[in-house]
């Protein structure tokens, strides 16, 4: 009995054939595309009626920035949003696979989706990629049981707390919390306490950038935020402005008409289903 | 035992982007003062630019190590200079002797990236541009750094220079007036900081013309 081409697993579980590909073809000196990283700042807090999230808007590629005004805090379900860092493709992929399931969720209950549904959906498939899909979250919602705060890291572990910072810029943000923050905050306390983090980030680390975006969630109502404060308006603009007077010059103009290339059967037999 | 491999590097790059433009009787040279590494920001006020001569200035990006070695270096051959002839060396003898410096260490480089800008002995504008080896050329305009990738492009389209290959050899310098120039070189830098990350925090622009030397500064984006 010959034996096949490669080896099949026997009973399911990982194939990492792709992962001994992948190094041989690196080697090789052929490297896979870079990905758009949110090298990012986004935090959470518990506030007296609920939670605060909170983003910035900066999406870099290496030393560029990519897109100057990004969305990092997603939507999960009508009482629960999600702010991602890592990755910017699996964020936004993991959060929006996610929120489809919570909502089939709800049209087979017919109840509001709870904070640690969405958790566990989102730390089972994170753990389950072994750390592959990049995604660093803060997950944060009020449902029945009341407020909840969660950050999920890229291997699937999770934690509980009051507040919370994540990404490049988690260090700079979570040093304003520690300093600032206590129990029993007020909406508008709250509010400037996430601005404030999340600029500390935007200004101290350069993975972190533009505007600040910030998500109330209350029992019962949210408030999204987008471009709650705009820091980093451009600094000089040319009075005279500039012009592109040159275009680009037609050296020649060809047509060859394809028909007479092709032979072209009019009426031909009708394809059998 | 397995074999060890060293793990650590003698350089660092601390990012920033440096221009310089020449014009018929005048030289703009500039450079932000953000010094980074990695991701975290070092300073927001590092001057990359050095004043060699009363008629050369220096504007350089890299690993500050090097380059502040670099500028002692050459401020002592400078120095020695001046004592043997009684004179300011001029804009296009210190092109060649940062050329020289720089080929001095070919295998174990200065990691700097230079653009050197100043008045020749005629009084024109003149800007040099370098590898971190020693390679110059005299050029109209010229950018070097970690947002040069972005403002070359426009510089070339807003100026384009002669090819350095036609004969007789062209004028390099560009027809701007010294507030046009300077106004672009503010264009180029706000631009840049927009999608550069290692670029921001101030402008420093160095003007120098017949009247002598002159600062200015503009604030840039300091996210």
């Amino acid at each position: 009995m010959s034996s096949p081409a490669f080896e099949i697993p026997p009973k399911g579980g990982f194939s990492f054939d792709l992962c001994r590909r992948n190094e041989m073809i690196a080697k090789k000196g052929v490297n896979p595309p870079s990905f758009r990283k949110t090298g990012t700042t986004i935090v959470g807090l518990i506030f007296q009626d609920g939670v605060i999230l909170g983003a910035d808007t900066r999406a870099t590629e290496g030393p560029i920035v990519c897109d100057k005004n990004c969305e990092k805090i997603h939507y999960m379900a009508p009482n629960i949003y999600c702010c991602g860092a890592g990755t910017a493709a699996d964020t936004e992929a993991v959060t929006d696979m996610v929120s489809s399931q919570l909502q089939l969720h709800r049209y087979h209950t017919g109840r509001e989706s709870r904070v640690v549904t969405a958790l566990t959906l989102l730390k089972r498939h994170l753990f389950n990629y072994q750390g592959y899909v990049q995604a660093a979250l803060v997950l944060g919602g009020v449902d029945c049981t009341g407020p909840h705060l969660h950050t999920i890291y890229p291997h699937g572990s999770t934690d509980t707390l009051p507040f919370a910072t994540m990404g490049s810029g988690s260090l700079a943000a979570m040093a304003v919390f520690e300093s600032k923050y206590r129990e029993g905050l007020t909406r508008d306390e709250g509010v400037q306490l996430v601005s404030e983090a999340i600029c500390s980030g935007v200004f101290n680390d350069l993975g972190s950038g533009s505007n600040v975006d910030v998500c109330v969630i209350t029992k019962g109502h949210k408030e999204y935020l987008r471009n709650h404060l705009l820091p980093n308006p451009r600094t000089y603009v040319s009075s005279k402005g500039f012009s592109f007077p040159k275009k680009t010059e037609v050296l020649l103009t060809k047509i060859t008409p394809l028909k007479e290339k092709v032979v072209v059967i009019e009426g031909g037999d009708a394809m059998e289903e | 035992m397995a074999k060890q491999h060293a793990n650590w590097s003698p350089y660092d790059n601390n990012g920033g982007s440096c221009v310089a433009i020449a014009g018929a009787d005048y030289c703009v040279i500039a450079a932000d003062t953000r010094m980074s590494s990695g991701y975290n920001i070092l300073t927001r006020d590092y001057s990359k630019t050095c004043k060699l001569a009363d008629k050369a200035v220096l504007a350089s990006s890299g690993f500050q190590a090097d380059v502040k070695a670099l500028q002692k270096q050459l401020a002592a051959r400078h120095l020695i200079y001046q004592h043997q002839h009684n004179k300011q060396m001029s804009c296009p003898a210190m092109a060649q002797l940062l050329s020289n410096t720089l080929y001095y260490k070919r295998f174990f480089p200065y990691y700097a990236f230079n653009v050197l800008g100043g008045l020749d002995n005629e009084g024109k504008g003149c800007v040099f541009t370098y590898d971190a080896v020693g390679s110059y050329e005299r050029v109209g305009y010229s950018s070097q750094g970690s947002g040069s990738t972005l403002i070359i492009p426009f510089l070339d389209n807003q100026l384009k220079s002669p090819s350095p290959l036609l004969l007789p050899a062209q004028d390099a310098v560009t027809p701007l007036s010294e507030s046009e120039a300077v106004d672009l070189v503010k264009t180029c830098f706000a631009s840049a900081t927009e999608r550069d990350i290692y670029t921001g925090d101030r402008l420093e622009i160095v003007i120098l013309n017949a009247d002598g030397i002159r600062r200015e500064f503009m604030e840039l984006r300091k996210d």
